[in-house]
């Protein structure tokens, strides 16, 4: 099986553990990963808060480039990147001048015939009884709380991918890996990652909000599939913790770091060490 | 400065894709929204103001830049309003006519400098931009405690090989990725003066 794959901004800077992760499990899987040649920035926030025109060029000029390599899925693990990718794609399908216009301002003809995918979907493509079968270690001392955030399945019109208020895709994994996941009630609640350094005050409060519910509802992890998710609730945690003076010590890792461990994979290969608050392994 | 509010109201529609006239004001956004504690005008207000004509106004307020983009109101929204789209596009006004709210000048100056950024090098350098942020926000507030918050995350993040002096593979192509911002600069430029023909 292969994919393409855009990394995005923040799995080549702050967020390489995730890099490292999915790129450990998805060799152990067989999975190839064909990074897009000479991709550009999403524009993420900055670009559709200051000018729309751009935060559409900028992912055409990617699925542009995905397009021309002949990649027909193309994976973005990053859930702001992924969103972004599919809604210029949609907007490059819907309407013609769109399209036009769009080739014209990336200087690569773009239709929008490239498909894009997040990590969840890779998994369920590779399907859980392949999954299965590599399988070494179970994963029954864990009680995941899985994260949603806001990007994975909103807006639910342009993505169209699980349910937009209750998600569950992660847990159907994790609970045929053998982890016991919690019902908790914030998994699609947003964690403010995007303004964690604008405004770190907001972000430490909604950290809490979710950190803490997911404590006492018996959460011994929290599983997401986003790097500003993972990094926010972690590098702040201690910043939580200082602020509303309770003890927290919950691990945050990505959902490729659980399926890496029950292939067998170290916390090392698969970058868990580099976290800031210590998963018990 | 007196400017049709039809010109106005049409700029954001066009800018967010949708039909303001459709909300009927009910307040599931503002419900569900996890900034609304602390806004100045919550979403269902925002959106009335824009239906009222006072876009410059809504423009203007604090909670163009406390949304944190989560997309909640857009998707909880009976009438399918895209009202993230409109903050978007509030966000864009308040910019291109330099209105913001000042108690969100940072905010806005980092978003400009994760742009140029990009222009720049195709892909974000994080030192770089966290650096060229903290000094022009610096030169901006003059809060020494403000541009030093954060600076102790550095060393941790160092340790862990999350923050590099040499960021990973450069772009090769950066004269296209500057090429693609001037002609959207360009673009919304003409777009905008058609209108005021």
């Amino acid at each position: 099986m292969e994919f393409g794959y855009y990394p995005g901004c923040a799995l080549h800077g702050s967020s390489n553990d995730y890099e490292q992760s999915v790129r450990a499990c998805f060799d152990k899987l067989g999975v190839k990963l064909s990074e897009l040649e000479d991709w550009i920035c999403c524009g993420a926030t900055a670009a559709h808060s200051i000018n729309q025109k751009l935060a559409t060029a900028l992912p055409a000029r990617n699925l542009a480039i995905a397009e021309k390599s002949g990649c027909a899925n193309l994976l973005a693990p990053c859930p702001m990147c992924s969103m972004e990718l599919i809604k210029a794609r949609q907007a490059i399908q819907a309407d013609e001048a769109v399209r036009e216009e769009m080739s014209e301002i990336v200087e690569l003809p773009v239709t929008g015939a490239t498909e894009i995918v997040n990590l969840i979907q890779v998994f369920q493509a590779i399907g859980l009884d392949a999954i299965k079968s590599k399988v070494t270690d179970s994963l029954d001392r864990f009680k995941p709380a899985c994260y949603y955030g806001c990007l994975l399945t909103r807006p639910p019109k342009t993505l169209r991918f699980d349910d937009c208020e209750h998600p569950s895709s992660m847990e159907t994994i994790l609970r045929e890996l053998g982890a016991e996941p919690v019902e908790w009630n914030y998994k699609t609640e947003c964690c403010g990652a995007g303004m964690t350094l604008c405004d770190p005050g907001t972000v430490v409060d909604l950290a809490h909000k979710i950190i803490a519910n997911a404590k006492k509802h018996g959460a011994n992890v929290i599983v997401t599939a986003c790097p500003m998710c993972q990094m926010n609730l972690d590098m702040r945690q201690a910043d939580v913790v200082k602020k509303f003076a309770e003890s927290l010590d919950m691990p945050i890792c990505y959902l490729s770091d659980m399926v890496g461990l029950a292939l067998g994979l170290t916390p090392e290969e698969l970058g868990i060490n580099r976290h800031y608050v210590a998963l018990r392994v | 400065m007196s400017e049709s509010p039809k010109r106005l109201i049409a700029d954001v529609e066009r800018l967010a894709h949708t039909q303001v006239n459709d909300c009927y004001q009910c307040g599931k956004c503002t419900a569900g929204c996890p900034r609304a504690g602390v806004m100045d005008a919550g979403p269902t207000r925002l959106i009335r103001l824009v239906q009222t004509g006072d876009v410059l106004e809504a423009a203007a307020c604090e909670s163009v830049w406390q949304c944190v983009s989560c997309l909640t109101c857009t998707t909880r929204c009976p009438k399918s309003v895209n009202i993230a789209g409109v903050v978007d596009a509030l966000r864009q006004i308040s910019v291109e006519r330099n209105i913001t709210a000042r108690k969100y000048s940072r905010t806005v100056l980092f978003q400009k400098e994760f742009l140029r950024n990009i222009r720049r090098n195709g892909r974000t350098n994080e030192l770089e931009l966290v650096a060229a942020w903290k000094l022009v926000a610096f030169f901006d507030d003059w809060s020494p405690f403000k541009a030093l918050a954060d600076a102790r995350l550095g060393i941790p993040m160092l340790t862990r090989h999350k923050l590099h002096f040499k960021p990973g593979s450069p772009v090769k192509d950066k004269a296209v990725v500057r090429r693609i911002f001037d002609r959207c600069a360009a673009k919304r430029k003409s777009e905008t003066e058609q209108e005021q023909d």
